[in-house]
């Protein structure tokens, strides 16, 4: 019955190749990770410093950044501006042109996101005289200006008034002969009060004084000057000239980008080249500016803290490897395989590296937000940056096992199992 | 029969060198162990004696797979192992054959439970089965109230037992023993070895290996080794094994 079993045995396998599923092998190495939790933290440090610098230097830079954005100028971000092309063009032939339409204040209401906005431009009358009396020709006020604007820029100028109320649709409309006075221009023609109805004239003609502005957000220039509705602008003395008009437009925070595409187009669906809006600069090529500039040097050293850290990791690896030489040899024994202690290595050195990583994530997250709840900003924190950060840890610490765990499997159980 | 499955018959001894020799390459040529015959059956406890140096490691090795014979055919349950690859002779080593060392080779930071377990996980995918034969093993060693320890806190003799049953717990052909008492006062030695005889006496097939003749005394038959060249003994006193 003794079979000569040696012959016909070759193609086949004696017994079940030796084995390790993954779960089992995260058990093995887990332990071997915690058996020494004090060491094992001290290994993470380089890694949690460096994928935590990392995290926090992105964080902050894109917090601090966003900061500026925000801050830079809040009045900027919501003023767009729409210039006369047309108007420009035409301008060294002489005779005015204008080309926006009459309903212009309530074209630009209309538009989603529009505060309020309108046509204003700079009266330019030769030899003009604006005085508060019908005969006095006082040089003081000569270097008052003369501003046509429609109900609609002026209240996207955001007017605060000294006293007394601004004109309306109603005035602009009829063509009514009433004006504003800026604080310092009534200041030159001596107009202290409006509840005795006092009267600016321009070149002999009365316009009654309805307000006085002490203070704009925009248009500060029109504070030296007298504001005239535009319909009576144009009545009297035509469409503008030297200087063509302007429409001021005042948007909702976020959406002037979206309402310096809209307003050539819905101003004048006829012929909207006439009109060329100006955005504020975008916020996001500003940030982009910025960023490049603060966190090259920091992620230098975060990635200098990495190399550390993995250098840390590889160190003690290669010294448990050493350690637990006669754990190798005891598990060869049993029957693993050189890939499986191969595979327990790196397995605890990329454990140690995610550990590092996880950690250092949160640590970075935690300096952005403290540092954004002191200064009271923002946090912004990318999670195309934050969320793969453990995995550099990961990365790190697979790298760092490589040498150890190739050379842990190189050892013979023989001599291991001397010790 | 399956093709996987080795007939259990007597027929095949456990254990068959034929003129199995190691030399080490000199210059000079170290010749570890001269062309040894030895032929194990089921059940069979051997005793191998010898000072140190003698050769008793390199025999050890050459039946524990850890090492190749320079010449002669080794045949482990009827398999040669020559002609085997080298994952092939890992996987044989797990399957079958239990080591038992004198320095125990405990991993520390793990319990009694999963430093027995451990002797199945590259040979047995099923965690509970692993945890159940563990278990069972550790009973069988008398240690079924210390499953959760951790051997530091175990006494010598307890750590030899953990070991032991680690060496069970895959349920091998043979077991090999290198000096289990080495480390082990005599009482000591004498229950770690009443356990070994225990064992041996439900049909498991050992090779002790010690260079104390007390010890050596106990197993039915007994080989001494002497500068690489082996020796049996006719014990008197146990004709049966003859």
């Amino acid at each position: 019955m003794s079979l000569p079993l040696g012959r016909f045995r070759r193609r086949q396998p004696v017994v079940a190749p030796s084995r390790l599923s993954g779960r089992d092998l995260v058990e093995e190495s887990l332990a071997g990770v915690l058996q020494r939790p004090g060491r094992s933290l001290l290994t993470m440090l380089g890694t949690v410093l460096g994928v935590g610098a990392f995290v926090a230097v992105l964080g902050l830079t894109s917090t601090a950044t966003g900061q500026i954005g925000k801050s830079f100028n809040l009045l900027q971000d919501t003023t767009v501006t729409v210039n006369d092309i047309g108007a420009s063009q035409q301008a060294d032939s002489g005779n005015g042109q204008y080309d926006f339409p009459t309903d212009t204040d309530s074209l630009l209401a209309r538009l989603n996101g529009v505060v309020a906005g309108g046509v204003w431009w700079n009266v330019q009358l030769p030899d003009a005289t604006i005085s508060a009396s019908p005969f006095s020709t006082s040089d003081a006020a000569s270097s008052i200006g003369l501003f046509a604007a429609s109900p609609g820029a002026l209240a996207a100028m955001q007017p605060t008034l000294q006293s007394g109320v601004l004109f309306n649709s109603f005035h602009n409309s009829r063509g009514e002969h009433v004006c504003l006075l800026g604080a310092p221009a009534a200041q030159l023609l001596g107009i202290t009060r409006i509840d005795n109805q006092p009267a600016v004239f321009v070149n002999g003609t009365a316009y009654t004084v309805l307000g006085i502005i002490s203070n704009t957000q925009s248009l500060p220039q029109t504070l030296l000057g007298v504001i005239i509705p535009s319909a009576t602008a144009l009545k009297e003395y035509g469409p503008p000239s030297d200087n063509p008009a302007q429409a001021l437009i005042h948007t909702r925070l976020g959406a002037a980008q979206l309402i310096a595409r809209q307003a050539a187009l819905d101003l004048r669906p006829d012929q909207p080249q006439l009109l060329q809006a100006i955005p504020p600069p975008d916020p996001t090529s500003l940030r982009d500016a910025v960023n490049t500039d603060l966190s090259g040097l920091f992620l230098l050293l975060a990635a200098i803290c990495l190399v550390i850290g993995a250098v840390g990791i590889a160190n003690t690896t290669l010294v448990a490897v050493m350690e637990r030489t006669s754990e190798i040899g005891l598990r060869r024994a049993l029957g693993a395989r050189p890939r499986h202690i191969t595979l327990q290595f790196l397995t605890e050195s990329t454990a140690l590296g995610l550990l590092g990583g996880l950690i250092g994530t949160s640590l970075g997250v935690t300096t952005v937000l403290a540092t954004a709840l002191d200064r009271h900003w923002t946090a912004i924190l990318n999670p195309v940056t934050v969320l793969p950060a453990p995995l550099i840890g990961a990365l790190i610490g697979l790298l760092a096992g490589l040498y150890p765990a190739l050379r842990a499997a190189r050892i013979e159980p023989l001599d291991a199992l001397r010790r | 029969m399956t093709p996987t499955v080795l007939p259990a018959t007597e027929a095949v001894p456990v254990v068959e060198l034929r003129g199995v020799a190691k030399s080490y390459p000199g210059p000079p040529d170290v010749h570890a162990l001269l062309p040894v015959d030895l032929t194990l059956a089921q059940g069979d406890y051997l005793a191998v004696a010898g000072p140190s140096g003698s050769g008793k490691s390199t025999l050890l090795n050459l039946l524990g797979l850890l090492d190749r014979p320079t010449s002669g055919t080794f045949l482990l349950s009827g398999v040669d192992v020559a002609a085997l690859s080298e994952g092939e002779r890992t996987a044989l080593r797990g399957h079958r054959i239990g080591f038992v060392f004198q320095a125990f080779h405990l991993i520390a930071y793990r319990t009694a439970l999963e430093n027995v377990a451990l002797g199945r996980l590259y040979t047995d995918a099923d965690r509970k089965e692993r945890h159940d034969a563990a278990k069972e093993a550790l009973r069988r060693v008398g240690l079924g109230h210390r499953l959760h320890s951790l051997p530091t806190t175990l006494s010598g003799g307890e750590r030899q037992r953990v070991a032991i049953a680690r060496a069970l717990v895959n349920c091998p052909d043979l077991v090999l023993c290198d000096e289990p008492t080495g480390n082990l006062d005599s009482a000591t030695a004498a229950s770690v070895m009443d356990l070994v005889e225990e064992l041996h006496a439900t049909g498991i097939t050992l090779i002790v290996i010690t260079h104390d003749p007390v010890i050596a005394a106990r197993a039915n038959r007994r080989v001494s080794i002497l500068d690489g060249r082996l020796a049996e003994h006719r014990p008197l006193t146990v004709p049966e094994t003859a």
